[in-house]
């Protein structure tokens, strides 16, 4: 491979970056503001917030990407640069899966730390800044860091739209070189090593997130092999 | 925004072909991650770091990568090696590959959520090694996994339009080919959208019932 060609790698994985940033922030914000809305106490607040994660839970990433492109741009009359574009259409999917996250680990908080907040006379906004968030927070990192390298994998599929990212870039070296092998296996260890350091970044907030809130990080969990036979239950 | 009735009567027949494809996609890939996947969760057990350091590895990789990129390698690059299937061949095999390692994790939770009384019984049985799997723990191990494998059969469904970029003419590729020789966007692109979220949602509903099934 020449250096041109690892310049156009280069500049692949610096539009993957950028498009996983972006999409990461729009993400969080949706999975945030979707998933505390599904714990307000209006049941109209509940009920839209579910309705967003049902719809966009059910359908297909690229099928989202695609109506955010084809779609969106004759029935509004405005159409959206090409990095916005994939970065709403993955930030709302993936904010929907997230949101799940959010609620799920909300209601894992103990109901009392809820009921002493309401004894204590403090709003609800209160409560869930300064009581549920900082307990639940912790809790919805390894999921999240999960979701991160799902969302990681969902930003290949720009390069579909004709987006210039890591594996567009992959697309554009084969066509040069003739030759698939050598290139995608390099396209597949970079993916790999940007998701190998984004779950060491997230675990090591993990653990910081964990000490604020006086808890150990979670243990590693190393696969037990079920001693056969030796009475140990 | 104008929405066009016609447009969708037209794309009918052809969303109902790519239904079918990808129904297809789903049921064949289901069952080659199924199958992989209690491969690899097997293959894992095995008392040897020979054995499991490198499928762990290689089902780390497939597991942190692209699907999308995955699909590519599996269609250019097999050709290269004079290895040629078609494209709906290899699109199963990369998305059966890609979920058999998620499904091996399902595995072997299940595996490991097998009371230790059941080895402990087996043994005290004398019953050989292949009668302890296939008719002690195994069938008390996929029981309990029956509804992970499903939450994955779901996801896989959602995945299955990726199929659309090594050519393949599921519902999405059906879609595209419509819109372009219609000139027409809006319609297909929201049928197959709205398609996909009722499938998910009644599969999710089958799947909540089979869960209830299951635990009595």
């Amino acid at each position: 491979m020449t250096s041109g060609l690892w310049e156009l790698v280069l500049q692949g994985i610096w539009v993957t970056v950028q498009l996983l940033f972006f999409s990461t922030l729009l993400a969080t914000a949706v999975s945030f503001v979707v998933g505390i809305a599904r714990t307000h106490r209006l049941w109209i607040v509940r009920f839209l917030a579910g309705f967003y994660t049902e719809v966009f839970r059910g359908t297909s990433a690229l099928v989202m990407i695609f109506w955010v492109f084809f779609v969106l741009p004759p029935a509004f009359g405005w159409q959206l640069v090409p990095m916005w574009a994939g970065t709403l259409a993955l930030g709302l999917t993936y904010g929907a899966y997230g949101s799940e996250i959010v609620r799920g680990a909300l209601g894992a908080v103990d109901p009392a730390q809820r009921e002493g907040g309401i004894a204590l006379s403090f709003t609800p906004w209160q409560r869930m800044r300064l009581i549920l968030l900082p307990q639940a927070v912790p809790e919805m990192i390894p999921p999240f860091s999960n979701l991160l390298i799902e969302l990681l994998k969902g930003t290949a599929l720009v390069s579909i739209m004709g987006m210039g990212d890591l594996a567009f870039s992959g697309n554009l070296v084969r066509l040069a070189l003739q030759e698939s092998a050598e290139i995608y296996t390099y396209i597949l260890l970079i993916y790999f090593v940007i998701a190998f350091l984004l779950t060491r970044v997230m675990r090591g907030l993990e653990k910081k997130l964990k000490a604020g809130v006086g808890k150990a990080p979670r243990k590693k969990t190393a696969a037990v092999p079920v001693p056969e036979g030796s009475g140990v239950s | 925004m104008n929405w066009d009735w016609s447009a969708v009567s037209d794309f009918m027949p052809h969303f109902w072909d790519g239904l079918l494809v990808t129904l297809q996609i789903l049921v064949l890939g289901s069952a080659v991650s199924f199958a992989l996947g209690l491969v690899w969760a097997l293959l894992m057990r095995v008392p040897s770091r020979w054995v499991t350091w490198p499928i762990g590895v290689v089902t780390e990789f497939v597991r942190n990568t692209p699907l999308l990129v995955q699909l590519f390698f599996l269609f250019y690059v097999l050709p290269e090696w004079n290895i040629t299937f078609s494209a709906l061949t290899t699109g199963v095999v990369a998305i059966g590959l890609h979920y058999s390692t998620y499904t091996m994790q399902v595995y072997r939770a299940g595996i490991e959520a097998v009371p230790v009384g059941q080895w402990e019984a087996a043994t005290a049985l004398n019953l050989p090694l292949r009668r302890t799997w296939t008719a002690v723990i195994l069938p008390q191990a996929i029981r309990r996994v029956v509804p992970a494998l499903g939450n994955y059969v779901i996801s896989m469904l959602k995945d299955t339009p990726l199929l659309m970029a090594i050519t393949v003419l599921e519902m999405l590729g059906e879609a595209r080919l419509f819109s372009q020789q219609n000139f027409q966007f809006t319609e297909p692109l929201t049928v197959i959208g709205v398609a996909f979220i009722i499938i998910s949602y009644l599969a999710s509903l089958a799947l909540r019932a089979l869960e209830r099934r299951l635990v009595h």
